[in-house]
C-alpha cells in the first residue's frame, strides 16, 4: 500500500506540472488550441487517479486555463476534492481553483458547506485564512445562512489575522443573508475598538459600506468614528471614515459644521488632498480647497510634458469641480477659460470630465463658440459613446433654461441639422424633439425650419443609408410633422410630397410612417390650394393621382397605425378626386381638414385652466350603470340623493357682470387656498380678453437677432454673423457714447442716472416702476413708493406662503411693462432683527438674491424667497431693492419697494369645530380684547367673507347677526373672534393667547374696513 | 447589460499583457464566465487603446475602471462610481510592491510561471474587494508563514520520495 502512495508520486514527477504547461503553451503560439486539449486530456487523467498530490496539481494547471478562458466547471467535484485535503499546500490551491472557478450557480458548493466549516475551527490559523478568503469569492445565500455563527465566533478569534479576515468577511455574509446583521451588529461595533488597527480599520471599512446602504441607522455611531478621524494616523482608514461622514452628513446637518475643523487639519497636513475631493460636495465649507484644485489643474496644463499623474491631477480638480458645480456654481465659472482648454485634452476621461462642467459655463456671449467647438470634436471623436455624450451635451446646453442662451435660433436648427449627419448615434429622438420643440414654439423660425426639413425629407437616403439600425432616423418624424404643419411656408411643396411618398419609405419604423402618412394628407391640402388657384387643373388632379398611386403602400404595412391612417387618406382622396372630375374647387374644404394651429402648451398648463361655468367635474356624465336592482337598492339611493346637489343649473347666456362677479368669487376662493399659486396678472388679462384656449400661457423664447441669413446653412456663418452684429453694437454704443457725452458738455445734465442712453432711446420703458405689492390679504401698498402713472409699470404680487413656525416663503411675481428686455434682476431686502432673507450659504448677510430668470418685455415669472421670522407678533415692513440691466442700453437699474409682513399673513385658515372652540373659549388662557367698527354697510354675511379671505379666518358657528370665528398662527397661537352686528355697527370681540399679537390683527382688520 | 452585486469598493482586477493577454484575474462579484470573459475583452481593449500620457481613470458602462501600467502589464481594477480613484491606485500600487517584495524586482514571467503565488499575495491584501492589512510586512509575513508550511511538507515528501528510490 505505502509502494502504491510511493508509486503514484513518482509517476507524477513525470506529469507536467504547472511550468511545464506554461512553458509549452508558450512553446506552441501557433496551435495553442491543439496543444491545451491535449493538455485538458492529460489532466483528465490525472485527475481520475487516487494520488491527491496528482490531482491538486491537476486542479492548479486548470485554475491557470481558466484564466485563459477555457471551460473547466467540469472539473468542479475535483476541485472540491482538493479542498478537503487535508495538507494545507492542496487545500491552498483547492481553495484558490474554487474562489476562481466557482459562482453562485456551481451546483457543488452545497457540498462544501461542512468542510468549510471544519476548515474555519482548523487550529491552524492559515487553513482557516484560506477557507475565509475563499469563501469570500463564492459565498451563497445557503452558504452564509450555514455559517454565519462560526464567522461570527471568528470575529473574536485570539489572532487578529483571523479577526480581520473575519470581520471584512462578514460584509459578504450580510449582504447575501441580510438577518445575520442584527445579531452581529454589536460585535462588529465591538470591532471599532480592536487593539489591532488591522482589524479597526477592517470594522471601519464594513460599517462604512453599510452605512451607504442605509447611513440612518448608523448616526448614532457617528461620536464614535468622529473620535476615531481625529484620532487614526491611517491614512486609508480616514479616508473611509470621511466616506463614511459623507454619507451621514446629508442627514445630520450638525455633523457638518463639526467635522470642519478636522477635516481642513487633514488636508493642510496633505494627507491626501483628494481623500477630501468626495467631500467637497457633502462640505460646502470646504469651498476653500477649491482654489487649491484649479491650481493643480492649471499646474497641470502648464506643463509641456504631460505625464499620467498630472492627468490624474487633473482629471480629479475636474470631478471636484462638478461636485461645486452644483452648490457653488460662481466660484466654478471663474475657472472658465481652464476647463475650455481641458476640453482640448487628448484623454477622453478628462474630456468627459469638462463636458460635464461645461452645463454651467454658458452665457449668451460664448454658447456659439463653445458649441462651435464641441462641433469641431463631434467631427472628430473616434468612439460612439463620446460622439454621443457630445450630442447630448450640446442639446442639454443650448435648450438649458428654456433656450435661455441661444440669441439665434437659426444656428442652432442648422446646428441640429448637422448633427443628423452623424453616424449610428442612439438620440436621434433627442434631436428630433428639439427640432420639434424649436420649430413650434418660435414661430419667426418656421421659414426656416421647413425649408431645413424639407432638405432633410429630400436627402432621407443619406439618413437611412445604414439601414435604421440608428436611431437617427428619429429626426425624420420630426422632419416629416415641420413640413406638414407649417406646409404653407414650403418653398416646393409638391416636392416635398414626392419626397414623403417614396417607395423608400416603408422600410421606415412604423410610428414614422404613420407621421409620413398624416403629413403627406396636410402636404396634399397645401399643394391642392396653390394649385387650384393656378386655373390649371389637370395639375390638381395629377396631385391626386400622384396620392392615390403611392398611398396603397402604406396601405399594406404591417404597422396598425399606418395601415389604418393610409386607408383613410386613400379613401379621402379618392374621393377628392371624384369630385374634381366633376370640376368642383375642393381646395378649400380640404385645408379646412388641418386647419387652425397646435399651440404649444406649458407643463403647468393644464392646472390653470379654469373649469367652464356649469361644469361640474364631480357630475356623472353618465348615469353608472346600475347594478342589477335585485342586488342591492342602496347605491341607486345614494346617486338619488345626490344628484340635486351636483347639477347645476346651466346658465346658457351669462351677463358680464355675473361672469365678473363669478371670476372674483374664484379669485377669492383661490387666495384663501395656500397651496394655489396666483395666476400671474397678465396671463389673468389675456384670460379676460379672450377667453378660451388662447389664455394658456405659451412659454415664450427670447427672440432678438433678426432672422435672416443669407446662404448656406452652416452653423459657423451664425457665429461670424453674430460676431459682426456685437461689433456693431458695440460701434453703435460707441457713438452713442460720444453723443451723450457731448450732451453733457452743451449743459444737458439729467437727474437720474440711469447711464448711457442717448437721446432716442430715452424712453419711459426703461424706467420700471411698482405699481402695487401686496400680500394677498390687501395689505397697503406702500405710500412713499415714486410711483408714475405715466410709466410702463413693472408689478410685484407678492404672496406669502406660510411654511413652518419660523420660516415664510414669499412668492413674488415680476412683470415686465416695459418694452425693453430685462436680465441680471438681483433681489434683495434689507434684513431687520426679527426677519431675515434666507440666502445660500456662503454669501454675506447683505448679498441680493439672483431671480433666476430674465424678462422679455410684457413677461411675468415668479420667483420665490425664503425669510426667517424670529417674532410673528409685530407686523413687519422691509426694505428692498431690485436691481436689474435693461438690456438693449445695458444701464443698471435700481427699483426700491417695501415688503409687507403683516400679521394677518401669519395666521392660517384652519377649520374648528364648535365643541373645540367652546374648550378654547373655556380654558382662560386666552386674553380678551374688542374692536368697534363703525358705519358698515354690507351685509353681514359679505362681511364674514371678508375677514375669512382677507384674514384667513373660518367660521365656526353662525346664529343670525352674531358669528364665532377661528385661526391660528404658524406658530400655534389660537385666535377666536365674536362678531356682531346691529344696524352699521360692528362689534369684534377677540381671544387669544398673544395679545399683542391680538391687537394686530384687530387693527388689520379695522383697516380693511376702514378702507372699503 | 449585467447588474453588478456590491462587494466592497472593487469590483474585480485584471491583470494584462501589452499584447492584451490576460496574466491574473480576480472576481470580487459573482458573474458568469461568459459576462466575466466579455468585461474582460472589452476593458482590455478599451485600456490599450488608451494612450500612455493618459490619466489613469476611465468611465465604462457605470463603473470607473482606474489602470496603471507597470513596464509591461497593465493593473486594472474596477469601482463604483462614488468610490475613490486614488486609494484604488494606491491599492494597485501597494500590490506591485508586493509582488515586487515577494519575488525581488518582479517581472512578467514571475507572473505567468507563479501565478498562484500572485494569487495569494492578492488574497493575502485583499479581501472580498477591500485591502484587509495596509502594512506590507504583514501580508508578507503571513504569505512567508503559508509557503513555510507548504515547503515543510513539499521536503517531507521529497525526502520521503528519495529514500524510496534509492531503496529502489
Amino acid at each position: 500500500m505505502a509502494l502504491k502512495i510511493v508509486k503514484g508520486s513518482i509517476d507524477r514527477m513525470f506529469d507536467k506540472n504547472l511550468q511545464d504547461l506554461v512553458r509549452g503553451i508558450r512553446n506552441h503560439k501557433e496551435d495553442e488550441a491543439k496543444y491545451i486539449s491535449t493538455c485538458i486530456d492529460e489532466i483528465k487523467q490525472e485527475l481520475k487517479q487516487d494520488n491527491i498530490a496528482v490531482k491538486a496539481n491537476a486542479v492548479c494547471k486548470l485554475t491557470y486555463l481558466q484564466m485563459l478562458g477555457y471551460d473547466v466547471s467540469w472539473a468542479a467535484f475535483n476541485i472540491v476534492e482538493v479542498m478537503s485535503s487535508s495538507k494545507f499546500t492542496y487545500k491552498r490551491i483547492g481553495y484558490l481553483a474554487a474562489s476562481q472557478c466557482f459562482h453562485e450557480s456551481t451546483d457543488v458548493i452545497m457540498l462544501t458547506t461542512n468542510q468549510i466549516r471544519k476548515d474555519l475551527s482548523s487550529p491552524n490559523q492559515y487553513d482557516t485564512g484560506v477557507a475565509l478568503t475563499g469563501l469570500s469569492c463564492f459565498v451563497t445565500p445557503d452558504l452564509a445562512r450555514d455559517l454565519a455563527n462560526d464567522i461570527m465566533t471568528l470575529m473574536s478569534h485570539t489572532k487578529p489575522y483571523i479577526r480581520k479576515k473575519a470581520v471584512l468577511i462578514m460584509y459578504k455574509v450580510f449582504l447575501k443573508y441580510p438577518e445575520s446583521l442584527r445579531p452581529a451588529f454589536p460585535r462588529l461595533k465591538e470591532k471599532l475598538e480592536d487593539p489591532d488597527p488591522g482589524v479597526q480599520s477592517a470594522a471601519v471599512n464594513v460599517i462604512c459600506e453599510l452605512a451607504r446602504r442605509n447611513p440612518k441607522n448608523y448616526l448614532s455611531l457617528a461620536p464614535l468614528f468622529f473620535k476615531l478621524m481625529t484620532s487614526s494616523t491611517n491614512n486609508w482608514v480616514l479616508i473611509k471614515i470621511i466616506k463614511l461622514f459623507g454619507a451621514l452628513t446629508p442627514l445630520e446637518p450638525r455633523l457638518g459644521k463639526k467635522l470642519i475643523e478636522p477635516l481642513t487639519n487633514l488636508i493642510h497636513r496633505k494627507i491626501h488632498i483628494f481623500s477630501s475631493h468626495k467631500m467637497l460636495c457633502s462640505q460646502s465649507h470646504l469651498i476653500v480647497s477649491l482654489s487649491r484644485i484649479a491650481v493643480l489643474i492649471s499646474l497641470s496644463s502648464g506643463m509641456p510634458n504631460h505625464s499620467a499623474s498630472i492627468q490624474v491631477m487633473k482629471y480629479l480638480g475636474l470631478l471636484a469641480m462638478s461636485k461645486i458645480l452644483k452648490t457653488h456654481p460662481k466660484s466654478v465659472q471663474s475657472h472658465k477659460d481652464l476647463i475650455l482648454q481641458c476640453l482640448d485634452d487628448k484623454d477622453e476621461s478628462i474630456r468627459l470630465r469638462a463636458l460635464d462642467l461645461l452645463y454651467g459655463m454658458v452665457s449668451k456671449k460664448n454658447l456659439m463658440e463653445i458649441v462651435k467647438k464641441l462641433m469641431l470634436h463631434v467631427d472628430k471623436a473616434e468612439g460612439t459613446t463620446y460622439r454621443d455624450e457630445l450630442l447630448t451635451k450640446i442639446i442639454d446646453i443650448c435648450s438649458q433654461s428654456n433656450y435661455q442662451y441661444i440669441t439665434n435660433f437659426e444656428w442652432y436648427i442648422s446646428i441640429l441639422v448637422e448633427l443628423t449627419r452623424l453616424e449610428g448615434t442612439r438620440h436621434g429622438h433627442l434631436i428630433a424633439s428639439q427640432m420639434l420643440d424649436v420649430a413650434i414654439r418660435v414661430r419667426a423660425i418656421r421659414v426656416f425650419a421647413v425649408a431645413q426639413m424639407a432638405t432633410l425629407l429630400d436627402n432621407a437616403h443619406l439618413l437611412t443609408g445604414n439601414m435604421q439600425r440608428m436611431g437617427i432616423c428619429e429626426v425624420l418624424y420630426a422632419a416629416a410633422w415641420i413640413c406638414g404643419e407649417f406646409s404653407e411656408h414650403l418653398e416646393n411643396p409638391m416636392q416635398t410630397l414626392e419626397a414623403m411618398l417614396r417607395p423608400k419609405v416603408a422600410t421606415l419604423p412604423g410610428h414614422i410612417q404613420a407621421v409620413y402618412v398624416q403629413n403627406a394628407a396636410k402636404l396634399f391640402a397645401t399643394v391642392l390650394k396653390n394649385q387650384e388657384g393656378n386655373t390649371d387643373s389637370t395639375a390638381a388632379q395629377e396631385t391626386s393621382q400622384l396620392m392615390i398611386d403611392r398611398l396603397p403602400l402604406f396601405v399594406q404595412s404591417a404597422n396598425l397605425e399606418v395601415q389604418e391612417r393610409a386607408s383613410c387618406i386613400l379613401q379621402l382622396v379618392k374621393y377628392i378626386q371624384k369630385l374634381q372630375q366633376k370640376d368642383v374647387e375642393v381646395a378649400e374644404e380640404v385645408c379646412a381638414l388641418f386647419a387652425g394651429e397646435l399651440n404649444p402648451v406649458a407643463p403647468k398648463a393644464q392646472k390653470k385652466v379654469p373649469v367652464p361655468e356649469g361644469l361640474d367635474l364631480d357630475a356623472w356624465i353618465n348615469e353608472p350603470p346600475s347594478e342589477s336592482e335585485s342586488e342591492d337598492e342602496q347605491p341607486k339611493a345614494i346617486f338619488a340623493k345626490e344628484e340635486p346637489k351636483h347639477s347645476r343649473p346651466r346658465h346658457t347666456e351669462v351677463d358680464e357682470k355675473e361672469l365678473a362677479r363669478r371670476r372674483e368669487a374664484r379669485k377669492q376662493e383661490q387666495a384663501n387656498n395656500p397651496f394655489y399659486i396666483k395666476a400671474s396678472p397678465s396671463s389673468q388679462k389675456a384670460y379676460q380678453e379672450a377667453p378660451g384656449v388662447e389664455h394658456i400661457p405659451v412659454v415664450q423664447i427670447d427672440l432678438s437677432v433678426p432672422l435672416k441669413v443669407p446662404g448656406l446653412p452652416m452653423s459657423d456663418q451664425y457665429v461670424k454673423l453674430e460676431e459682426e452684429r456685437r461689433q456693431k453694437e458695440r460701434a453703435d454704443k460707441k457713438k452713442k457714447e460720444k453723443k451723450k457725452r457731448k450732451e453733457k458738455r452743451s449743459g444737458r445734465g439729467r437727474k437720474h442716472d440711469s447711464g448711457p442712453e442717448s437721446e432716442e432711446d430715452i424712453t419711459p420703458a426703461h424706467m420700471v416702476d411698482i405699481v402695487t405689492e401686496e400680500m394677498p390679504e390687501n395689505a397697503l401698498p406702500s405710500d412713499d413708493d415714486d410711483k408714475d402713472p405715466n410709466d410702463p409699470h413693472k408689478v410685484y404680487d407678492i404672496q406669502g406662503n406660510l411654511q413652518d413656525g419660523s420660516q415664510v416663503v414669499v412668492s413674488v411675481i415680476f412683470e415686465n411693462k416695459c418694452d425693453s428686455f430685462l436680465k441680471s434682476m438681483e433681489f434683495n431686502v434689507l434684513d431687520s432683527l426679527n426677519s431675515k432673507l434666507q440666502r445660500p450659504e456662503g454669501s454675506g448677510p447683505h448679498d441680493g438674491l439672483t431671480v433666476p430668470f430674465q424678462l422679455p418685455p410684457g413677461v411675468s415669472n415668479e420667483a420665490r424667497f425664503v425669510f426667517t421670522v424670529q417674532s410673528i407678533v409685530m407686523p413687519q415692513k422691509l426694505k428692498g431693492t431690485l436691481t436689474f440691466i435693461v438690456k438693449d442700453s445695458s444701464t443698471h437699474e435700481k427699483l426700491d419697494f417695501k415688503l409687507h409682513f403683516t400679521c394677518t399673513s401669519y395666521l392660517i385658515t384652519t377649520p374648528c369645530y364648535s365643541d373645540a372652540f367652546a374648550k378654547l373659549l373655556e380654558s382662560g388662557d386666552l386674553k380678551c380684547s374688542s374692536v368697534r367698527l363703525e358705519g358698515v354697510i354690507m351685509p353681514f354675511h359679505h362681511l364674514l367673507a371678508r375677514i375669512c379671505f382677507h384674514h384667513h379666518f373660518s367660521v365656526v358657528e353662525r346664529i343670525d347677526s352674531c358669528a364665532s370665528m377661528y385661526s391660528r398662527s404658524i406658530q400655534g397661537h389660537h385666535v377666536c373672534l365674536l362678531v356682531k352686528t346691529s344696524g352699521q355697527t360692528v362689534s369684534i370681540d377677540a381671544k387669544c393667547d398673544e395679545p399683542t399679537l391680538l391687537g394686530n390683527v384687530l387693527d388689520e382688520i379695522k383697516q380693511t374696513f376702514s378702507q372699503c | 447589460m449585467f447588474s453588478l452585486i456590491s462587494s466592497f469598493q472593487m469590483q474585480f482586477m485584471l491583470l494584462f499583457s501589452r499584447q492584451g493577454k490576460l496574466r491574473l484575474q480576480k472576481w470580487y462579484v459573482p458573474l458568469s464566465d461568459k459576462e466575466k470573459k466579455k468585461i474582460t475583452r472589452e476593458l482590455v481593449q478599451t485600456v490599450l487603446a488608451r494612450k500612455p500620457k493618459m490619466c489613469s481613470f476611465l468611465e465604462w458602462r457605470d463603473l470607473k475602471i482606474v489602470y496603471k501600467r507597470y513596464a509591461s502589464l497593465y493593473f486594472c481594477c474596477a469601482i463604483e462610481d462614488q468610490d475613490n480613484e486614488l486609494i484604488t491606485l494606491e491599492i494597485i500600487h501597494r500590490y506591485v510592491e508586493l509582488l515586487d517584495k515577494y519575488f525581488g524586482s518582479v517581472c512578467e514571467l514571475d507572473i505567468i510561471f507563479n501565478f498562484e503565488k500572485a494569487y495569494f499575495i492578492l488574497d493575502e491584501f485583499l479581501l472580498g474587494g477591500e485591502a484587509q492589512e495596509t502594512s506590507k510586512k504583514n501580508v508578507l509575513k503571513a504569505i512567508e508563514q503559508a509557503d513555510l508550511l507548504q515547503e515543510s511538507f513539499d521536503e517531507q515528501l521529497h525526502s520521503v520520495l528519495t529514500t524510496v528510490t534509492d531503496t529502489l
